[in-house]
């Protein structure tokens, strides 16, 4: 079962803030995490991260240095902000007011 | 398929990929690393899984996604891309250029002793004068204030050792002993001929150093032809600027009660001319790649305007009988018009793929082109009857021999087009011809300039 675009897009910027407040990464690493995280049920394509990283960045949510890692290459990587970590509890909220809310109905439709 | 063995292979693949990757307008230097590292990364974790390197490449090219959709998204998050970045600034601000810097500061080095040279003169007395009286110091050099410049400019860019920068000295040397030593009569025509053919025939010799040297090798001429264009646009866009600014300069200081006239006249417009023709021609030089060029969409716009106005030139006088009237100016007015067109051709040609099919746009160039000689065969017919009457000046021979030139290569031009719309030649003949033509202008040029004045008795 793979999940449909528009879950997917909608998913994105919480789904990333959340593993950047574990700590700082860096795009295949993120990408990587989620597909862990997912059990390979959340499927990106690898270059579309890319632009949410630079947009999540415009807004201020993450910030981005480069930096050589210890086998040599140059990576960009993304930390959360103060900003972003708000922006994430904003998210969090409204998703679980979408999942109860989800949750409640399938539970009625379940029991009539 | 070829099979990849080594990291050689690998490398080769993803420089490709990379190359590719390059050309997207919206995916900027630092994008593509960034990308590069996700695909090495994602090589290496599938190599480990066990897939040879070229399988792990095409995997993990495919895992990237198609090119298309991921440039959109970048265009989408950075839409300001799009609208190519005007300010000359390195790919990748972390990474400075130390080169682009360099030249910067050398360009305004240039800059500056333009406006030195412009003013020095002035400084040491000599009156300074705009005009075409070739009895005053200014008119006469104005030539050798910034072409010299420009063309140490780019002997320097394109690192000229030193005998060969000697060389390029040499008819600018030459010019000036001309230009200086030709002892002309109070209104000379020979004189004003002199001033106004000097920058013609040495726009050569920077052409010659924008090339690098090498005149008749490859495509360096084509992209001299495109640097005039551009620097020409971009000059008048300075000038406008500049224009922009001295109105502030004389209103603002009017405000005050000071008079801000002579610093406009004598300091900002001199030096302003000056310094930006070297601050153009950086400008076009760092930006030919960034931005499209202006001077070939200006010539799809009025060549079709262009043709239009000759076909309604001709037509109206078919129509109502009447004769060109020669009055003095008509050959200078027909010799300018004959430059827009050839100009017209020129720069349509610099801007076409010389592979492509004949299009419907060649074949209004070749209308514009024989509009253009019917028109200037009846300007011709009608001077050439009362040339007797008017003799022969030195204004009437500059422009019969300019008339000329531009004649002949049109007509071939003609010709070369007409063969290429029928299939039976190659666009890259009429390209070839269009560029190995420039030099006939300069030499023209050289002998108004050397041979007219004596010839004509400095008159």
């Amino acid at each position: 079962m793979d999940v449909g675009k528009d879950l997917v897009a909608a998913s994105a910027t919480p789904l990333v803030l959340a593993i950047l407040a574990a700590g700082d990464s860096y795009g295949y690493a993120i990408l990587k995490r989620v597909s862990e995280l997912s059990g390979g049920h959340l499927q990106w394509t690898d270059g579309m991260l890319y632009p949410v990283l630079h947009r999540l960045e415009r807004l201020g949510y993450v910030s981005a240095r480069w930096a050589t890692s210890e086998r040599g290459r140059r990576r960009k990587y993304y930390r959360i902000t103060r900003q972003g970590r708000a922006r994430l509890a904003a998210q969090q909220r409204q998703w679980r007011v979408v999942d109860a809310t989800l949750r409640g109905i399938w539970m009625e439709a379940s029991l009539t | 398929m070829t099979t990849f063995q080594g990291g050689e292979g690998l490398e080769a693949q993803i420089a490709q990929w990379r190359a590719f990757l390059r050309r997207r307008q919206a995916i900027h230097g630092s994008d593509v690393e960034e990308l590069e590292t996700h695909l090495r990364d994602q090589v290496a974790a599938l190599v480990e899984t066990g897939l040879a390197e070229d399988e792990a490449f095409l995997v993990a090219v495919k895992r990237m996604g198609s090119l298309d959709a991921v440039s959109r998204e970048f265009a989408r998050e950075h839409s300001e891309r799009l609208w190519k970045q005007l300010v000359v600034a390195p790919d990748d601000p972390g990474n400075a250029d130390a080169t682009v810097r360099i030249e910067g500061i050398v360009v305004l080095c240039f800059a500056v002793a333009a406006g030195i040279a412009i003013k020095l003169p002035a400084l040491l007395g000599q009156p300074f004068v705009v005009d075409d009286d070739p009895n005053v110091f200014y008119p006469r050099n104005a030539t050798f204030f910034v072409l010299p410049l420009l063309a140490g400019y780019f002997a320097w860019k394109r690192a000229f050792h030193l005998p060969r920068a000697a060389w390029l000295a040499v008819p600018f040397a030459t010019a000036a002993v001309v230009a200086n030593v030709y002892p002309f009569t109070g209104g000379s025509d020979t004189g004003s001929l002199m001033i106004l053919h000097l920058p013609i025939a040495l726009w050569l010799v920077v052409g010659v150093a924008y090339v690098g040297g090498r005149w008749w090798a490859g495509s360096g001429r084509m992209n001299f032809v495109r640097f005039s264009g551009e620097l020409f646009i971009y000059y008048v866009l300075i000038a406008m600027g500049g224009g922009v600014l001295i109105g502030f300069t004389l209103m603002m200081f009017a405000a005050i009660d000071v008079d801000a006239e002579w610093l406009a006249q004598s300091w900002m417009i001199p030096c302003g001319a000056a310094g930006a023709v070297m601050v153009g021609s950086w400008l076009v030089e760092a930006k030919q790649s960034v931005i499209e060029n202006m001077a070939p969409v200006l010539t799809r716009l009025f060549t079709p305007l262009f043709t239009l106005l000759l076909l309604a030139f001709l037509g109206t006088m078919a129509w109502t009988g009447n004769r060109i009237d020669v009055q003095r100016e008509v050959l200078i007015a027909f010799d300018l018009l004959l430059v827009v067109v050839a100009g017209l051709v020129l720069y349509a040609v610099s801007a076409r793929e010389p592979d492509a099919a004949p299009t419907a746009f060649d074949r209004l160039q070749l209308l514009l082109v024989v509009s253009a000689l019917l028109v200037d065969a009846l300007a011709l017919a009608a001077i050439a009857v009362r040339i007797t009457e008017f003799g022969f000046t030195p204004n009437r021979v500059a422009a019969l021999g300019e008339n000329l030139i531009l004649l002949v290569n049109l007509a071939w031009s003609a010709r070369l087009y007409a063969r290429f719309l029928r299939g039976r030649g190659k666009f890259a003949a009429l390209e070839r011809w269009q560029v190995t033509y420039l030099p006939v202008y300069s030499a023209w040029a050289a002998v108004v300039v050397i041979v007219f004045p004596p010839l004509f008795g400095f008159a």
